[in-house]
This record gives C-alpha cells, sequence and structure tokens, in this order.
C-alpha cells in the first residue's frame, strides 16, 4: 500500500508583511486585493445570528479622535466590538489635550495602559506615523490632515468591486472639493495600483496643484467626466474647511449648476453608478432623488465599512511577522 | 522528505459510503441530520458523503460550510495569519443533529473553535464529530465519533488528505521528515 511520491508544496496564506495602515501609498496593489479579498468574509459576520466573534478578544484598541467624526468612528468601534476587542475611546473634547497636554505625552501614557492598536484621525499630516516612533502599537491612520484616509478608501474600493469585480481599465471619476479632500488622495493611490484609470473633475480653485502628479486625469467639465466613466464619485463640499464658507465659489447654488449631478446626468448618461464617502449635502453635490437611485450604492458603502476595517484589524492585529 | 501513502482513492470512497450509512443510522428521522463541512478539505469530503447519502437514501441533507480562523486560539502563534475562508450555513441549527466533518484530528483545538462557532449560529440538539483521520497528540479532550483510520503518527510528521477537486487526486499520505529517518 504505500509508496513514495513526490508531492507538490501546498499552496500557503498570502504573507501580508504590514504593521500599521498610514496610508495606501504604503501598500503593494497585492496587499490592497488582499484586504479586499479578505473583507467579503468579515461581511457575513454582520448577518449572522450573533455578529460576533472572539478573535480580538485579548486585544485592547484606543481610537483616539483629535477631530470630529460620526461615521468612521463609530463604524472603527463596530468594527472593533463585533470583533471582541477592548475598546478605550479618546476624544480631545474631554481630555487633558485641553489643558495643553502634547500629543507625544497623550499616546504615551495610554501605551503605558498596555494598548496593542491605536486608530487615529488628527487634523495635521504625518501623526499616525509619527505615532508609528512613539508607541510599539499597530497604528491605524482614521484621516490626517488633508493627507490620507486609507480605510474610507478601501471601502469604497470594496464597494465598487461589487459592481466591477475587476477595476483594471475601468474608469472612475472624482468630483468635487479635490483640494480639501484626504479621500481623493488615498483613492487615486490604491485605484492606480489596481489597475484603475483615474479622473478629478471639480472648480479650478478646488483642484490642488500638481493634481495630474498622482497620475489622474483633470477635468473642469462634468458632462464630459460622466460621459467617461464607469463610477462616480462625489466629494461632499466641506465648507468648514473654507475660512467664511464660499470663499472657493461664488455660491452653492452655482456650484450645484456647475458640478451637481443631476436626475438629467443619469438620464442622458445610463451607465455610471454613483458614489459618494457620505455625508451628502443632498442639493449640492447630487440632487436628493440621485442620491436615493437605484444606481447609487452610497448605503451599502457604510455597510462595507464596518466589514473592511474589521478585515483591517484583523490582519494587523498581530501574527509573528518574518 | 519521505511520502508514505496510507489511503488509496478506492479505500476513502469505501470509507465515504461507510460514514454515510453511519451518519444516519441512529436516527429515526434522518432529515433530522444536517452535515457541515470544515474548511478546506472537510468542505469537500462532506460534499461526498452528502452525494452519496442522496444516491442511497434518495433525499438530501443540509449541508453548510464552516470556516473557524475567526475563533482559533492560536492563529497568532503562527508564523502567517491564516486567511479568512467562506462561512455559510443556509439553514436554522435550532434543535438539529450536526456532524461536523474535517479531514485530520490533530491537537482538538480546531474543533473546540467549531463548537463555539456553531453555538453562535444557533441550539443544534447535537453535535458529533467526524474526521477522516485521527493522528492522535490530543491537546484537548475531544474525541471523534465517525472516524475513517486511526493513524499514530509522530509530532514531527504531517498528514496530507488529498481530494480530487483540489488535489486532482483522492489518497491519503504520511510525510515523514528525513530528520527522523
Amino acid at each position: 500500500m504505500s509508496e513514495e511520491i513526490k508531492l507538490q508544496e501546498r499552496e500557503g496564506d498570502y504573507d501580508f508583511q504590514q504593521k500599521h495602515l498610514l496610508g495606501l501609498a504604503h501598500y503593494s496593489g497585492d496587499d490592497i486585493q488582499y484586504i479586499l479579498d479578505q473583507a467579503q468574509y468579515f461581511r457575513e459576520i454582520l448577518d449572522r445570528p450573533v455578529p460576533k466573534v472572539p478573535t480580538l478578544r485579548d486585544k485592547t484598541i484606543v481610537n483616539l479622535f483629535y477631530e470630529n467624526s460620526t461615521r468612521t468612528r463609530l463604524s472603527f468601534e463596530l468594527a472593533q466590538k463585533r470583533m471582541g476587542a477592548d475598546v478605550v475611546n479618546f476624544s480631545t473634547g474631554s481630555s487633558s489635550v485641553k489643558k495643553g497636554e502634547s500629543l507625544k505625552d497623550t499616546i504615551r501614557n495610554i501605551s503605558s495602559m498596555k494598548i496593542d492598536m491605536v486608530v487615529v484621525r488628527h487634523e495635521s499630516p504625518g501623526v499616525p506615523h509619527f505615532l508609528t516612533r512613539c508607541v510599539d502599537a499597530a497604528i491605524i491612520n482614521a484621516g490626517d490632515g488633508a493627507h490620507e484616509h486609507p480605510t474610507q478608501a478601501l471601502l469604497d474600493l470594496f464597494s465598487m468591486q461589487q459592481v466591477y469585480p475587476d477595476l483594471s481599465g475601468r474608469h472612475i471619476a472624482i468630483i468635487g472639493d479635490i483640494a480639501h479632500s484626504r479621500v481623493v488622495r488615498s483613492n487615486i493611490i490604491g485605484l492606480l495600483k489596481l489597475g484603475a484609470e483615474v479622473a478629478v473633475c471639480g472648480p479650478k480653485t478646488m483642484m490642488p496643484a500638481y493634481v495630474d502628479e498622482l497620475g489622474a486625469n483633470v477635468s473642469y467639465d462634468l458632462d464630459e467626466t460622466l460621459a467617461w466613466c464607469d463610477i462616480a464619485m462625489a466629494l461632499r463640499i466641506q465648507l468648514e474647511r473654507q475660512e467664511d464658507g464660499t470663499e472657493l465659489f461664488p455660491s452653492i447654488r452655482e456650484y450645484h449648476q456647475m458640478f451637481g449631478i443631476t436626475m438629467e446626468h443619469l438620464e442622458k448618461y445610463p451607465d455610471f453608478t454613483i458614489m459618494h464617502p457620505g455625508p451628502v449635502n443632498r442639493g449640492v453635490e447630487m440632487e436628493s432623488a440621485v442620491a436615493d437611485h437605484e444606481r447609487s450604492i452610497i448605503l451599502s458603502q457604510v455597510t462595507n465599512g464596518v466589514a473592511v476595517r474589521m478585515a483591517i484589524l484583523y490582519l494587523l492585529s498581530g501574527g509573528t511577522r518574518v | 522528505m519521505n511520502t508514505i501513502k496510507i489511503m488509496s482513492a478506492e479505500e476513502l470512497n469505501r470509507t465515504f459510503l461507510r460514514f454515510a450509512h453511519q451518519f444516519l443510522e441512529p436516527h429515526d428521522d434522518p432529515q433530522q441530520v444536517a452535515i457541515i463541512g470544515m474548511q478546506t478539505r472537510g468542505v469537500h469530503i462532506g460534499r461526498r458523503i452528502v452525494d452519496i447519502i442522496e444516491q442511497e437514501y434518495g433525499f438530501k441533507p443540509d449541508f453548510g460550510v464552516l470556516d473557524v480562523t475567526f475563533y482559533r486560539d492560536d492563529f497568532r502563534s503562527r508564523l502567517k495569519m491564516p486567511e479568512v475562508k467562506v462561512t455559510e450555513i443556509p439553514f436554522d441549527l435550532y434543535d438539529r443533529d450536526v456532524i461536523l466533518i474535517d479531514d485530520v484530528l490533530y491537537t482538538g483545538r480546531t474543533v473546540r473553535s467549531a463548537m463555539d462557532a456553531l453555538m453562535d449560529y444557533g441550539r443544534p440538539h447535537s453535535i458529533k464529530f467526524c474526521c477522516m483521520i485521527d493522528r492522535g497528540h490530543r491537546e484537548l479532550p475531544i474525541c471523534a465519533d465517525y472516524v475513517g483510520m486511526k493513524l499514530p503518527t509522530h509530532v514531527q510528521e504531517e498528514v496530507r488528505v488529498k481530494v480530487q477537486e483540489l488535489d486532482g487526486e483522492d489518497a491519503v499520505y504520511v510525510v515523514k521528515n528525513s530528520e527522523e529517518e
């Protein structure tokens, strides 16, 4: 019965080597695709009778939010709790930051409480990178200034792949306030690494200099962009980042006329899918009916956000890395 | 590396047939039985047994797929993070007689994880465990209800159950490390 046979080596698990998620610039296309592939299995947990697994029950995670956030913070917190982690929330409004405590002191104090991961949002670009030098925990960037917002980009990519499983060669348009958006930067980096073509479209006053250096096409004509794209992602007009609200365009009404997606656009260009990272200013970036249209995947973006963040927490939660 | 074939395709198929009969034997109502294959090879073994039951008894038992990665207590001690795979249990587990299927029973940790996972899906009437190979070296008080073959092994050895769907053949091998020879 016994005989000697040369066996082929079996496939092993993908060797995911990342310790932090500071931005998609640090990730290869394979790393990004691996996270997206894994995230689809985490999506299923949310539909279980008991939508909770004990995977991170030995982990303590700090949510360090120096900037206001509703959905990103809720999404992270839900992802952490769905995986059984102990969660500590920190926000500047109710902390010693008000007493003048520096960022470095804050993180050192928190890390002395034996934490494993830090989810950080800060108004200054580079803060997550700075934290990697202060503590030994895994750092996840939940948005740093206008630099990157990698988890939002990953959930956008995941939502796009639900429509087009292979994004290679697909035309993706990002429309609106390009200059103030950190989501744009992460999205462009991620999309290009997955082989998509990206165009940004918006008023010249909201288009940063050298945006084409990132590898995206630039357009100032909404109709031209919608005729070209498979997916159109409208961005929120961030009035809070402009000093007096409308210094970059004459009026909200004019912005909507020039760059707002309307039902007419949906009829005229019947193929493109609508996305928006939220929250939508209805009647500004798009008509209310467009946001609720069957071609809009805005709500599934929110659900996907939890699954994608669960996958990220899982993959960065440890394991001996070579 | 020295590789020895322990079971041929014919022997494996005979074992699947035996399992099919054993699973249904104690049940007045065979519809009570639900079969769940554990990722990865347990899924393929489970599907084979389901097909045999359909041929022999004329009905198809409920079949699900379980990945226990989220419930494992040892995943961070491995060199690489284990890849998460699909879980799909498209029926209610309440009051069912569940039979879990895996290819190799070794430390017992995977089975423990699987039981935790099943409890989160519902409250089965009973859970029984079926494995193709019981290679010993248990670290938890767990034993299988249905065993294809008990195979005493050395810790350094590796047992590989191969299935046609994944590996292009049906067979069981033991891989011995050259250090032991």
